[in-house]
């Protein structure tokens, strides 16, 4: 792990990982090395209790994690999860996505980003590959694709970060930041800080 | 240089707290989609049934499976018999996403595993205790199960294999470094793989729980043994209203230790399978490959 690019800030931030389904313990396991206080979200409850604790001055953000979209689609809709995750992310909270969590994002899910995200893009689990290609403003990163989408059409806002074989594989929207990689399974943590920088950036 | 050992592994990551369910229909995988499976078994019977006709149960159909393929976005699984390798290149090369060796089939080889180190397909095999888990790992399987006793509706067996694998688990962190040699030794695995569980009180790959699964409260169970996730089998397709069932057991994962959201999801989920209890069973499946 190289060391954490704000220092000092760590303290005041509160991440929020949606812990519906999927490889949420990994962002937990990461930030919690990064020092960063995080809260697992499985229902209602303790999305509220996590809104409700970012007015004592706390800087949020949230992380979509890898998974299957539909399973957290249909949980997050029978949870009734939805509309304050896709209102506060409207308002401003920073939000890291990544395979799953960009799909979910994208124009035809929470419809919070300018993208179109394409499912299973490199086949089944037969194509699943690792990569290792430039991310804008960090150098080159460790990419691994597991069923992975990409981003086939972005919209003028959202900034490209990373493309591999000519498709877009990590782009930033504002306070909104997505990988169709899982940053989350290698022991390279630039990508978090990333996210992490924009937390702590926000308001300011 | 590929490494799919990896690469598979981290696909059971992607799977972790989600239910994987037994389907014999598109129409079915189409509703075990919906209702939030995180990955569908594609099979010809469900396992209730494989028991219930008795004879020879082989792997499914390859056009079977394609059309289950074809009806989802989800990862797609298939079962082979154990030791059957040719079973399982036929699965690889309708590039299924996950191979099931597994003891609901008949076996193919009553000494041999399947050498999954082979394949570029990942496997998930059954477990009842700490050795099989580490002796399946060690011929290549990427995830693991209990063994459960498929197709009976009867949790016993899964609570069973969870609990003696955690037991063995937590044995194996507390012993001395020089103990970790004799453990290897009697549980009949490389030194390194015994050497990983101690250091990091779990298995290397992904642990779920599989068979007789049939209620909301049985998956919260598993779950708080320690399971990291549940196969459904029979306790779906063979209930009263399966649909309303898969959405309970999905969220019940999730919310696996919230009492009063649990007792939410028992309600009115209509009849669940009838089940047959672990003393009324002729043919005990878990007991295949070891």
């Amino acid at each position: 792990m190289s060391s954490p690019t704000h220092k000092g800030a760590e303290g005041n931030l509160l991440v929020a990982i949606l812990a519906l389904q999927g490889a949420f313990a990994e962002h937990e396991s990461i930030l919690r090395i990064l020092g960063v206080e995080t809260v697992l979200i499985r229902n209602l409850d303790d999305w509220n209790r996590f809104i409700s604790s970012l007015s004592d001055g706390k800087k949020g953000g949230a992380i979509i994690p890898g998974g299957e979209s539909t399973a957290m689609m249909r949980i997050m809709r029978d949870e009734d999860l939805f509309g304050p995750i896709r209102s506060a992310i409207l308002g401003g909270l920073p939000t890291f996505g990544t395979c799953a969590g960009l799909i979910m994002l994208d124009r035809k899910h929470l419809d919070v980003m300018d993208i179109a995200a394409r499912r299973n893009a490199y086949g089944r689990q037969l194509g699943s590959f690792n990569a290792e290609e430039e991310f804008l403003g960090i150098g080159r990163v460790p990419m691994t694709f597991i069923r992975a989408p990409y981003i086939e059409d972005a919209g003028p806002e959202v900034e490209i970060l990373a493309k591999v074989d000519g498709k877009v594989v990590a782009a930033r929207q504002g306070n909104l930041l997505v990988t169709a990689f899982h940053p989350e399974l290698t022991d390279d943590s630039r990508i978090h800080e990333l996210f992490l920088s924009i937390v702590a950036g926000q308001g300011s | 240089m590929e490494d799919r050992t990896s690469l598979n592994r981290q696909l059971a990551q992607m799977l972790k707290g989600g239910v994987i369910m037994d389907v014999t229909t598109p129409e079915q995988a189409r509703i075990a989609e919906a209702a939030g499976a995180c990955a569908v078994m594609a099979l010809e019977r469900i396992p209730a049934d494989i028991r219930a006709a008795g004879g020879v149960s082989r792997m499914s159909d390859p056009k079977m499976i394609k059309g289950i393929q074809e009806a989802v976005s989800i990862p797609v699984m298939a079962k082979c018999r154990i030791g059957h390798f040719a079973e399982a290149q036929i699965l690889e090369a309708i590039e299924i996403d996950y191979i099931d060796e597994s003891e609901v089939l008949s076996p193919a080889d009553d000494i041999y595993h399947i050498d999954k180190r082979k394949f570029r397909v990942p496997f998930v095999c059954g477990a009842k205790d700490l050795g099989e888990a580490l002796r399946r790992i060690n011929e290549g399987a990427t995830m693991i199960r209990t063994k459960g006793e498929p197709g009976t509706g009867d949790i016993i067996q899964a609570v069973r294999h969870m609990r003696m694998m955690q037991s063995e688990i937590r044995r194996l962190v507390s012993m001395a470094e020089d103990e970790l040699y004799e453990a290897a030794k009697q549980l009949r695995v490389p030194y390194e793989l015994v050497q990983f569980v101690h250091q990091n009180g779990k298995l290397p790959v992904v642990n779920f729980a599989a068979g007789g699964v049939a209620t909301p409260a049985d998956a919260a169970l598993m779950m708080q043994l320690g399971a990291e996730g549940v196969f459904v089998g029979s306790g779906i397709f063979k209930s009263g209203n399966p649909e309303k069932r898969a959405q309970a057991i999905v969220k019940a994962v999730t919310n696996y230790d919230n009492p009063a959201l649990l007792a939410e999801l028992s309600e009115d989920l209509g009849e669940a399978m009838v089940g047959i209890n672990e003393q009324e069973i002729e043919l005990l499946m878990a007991e295949r490959g070891k």
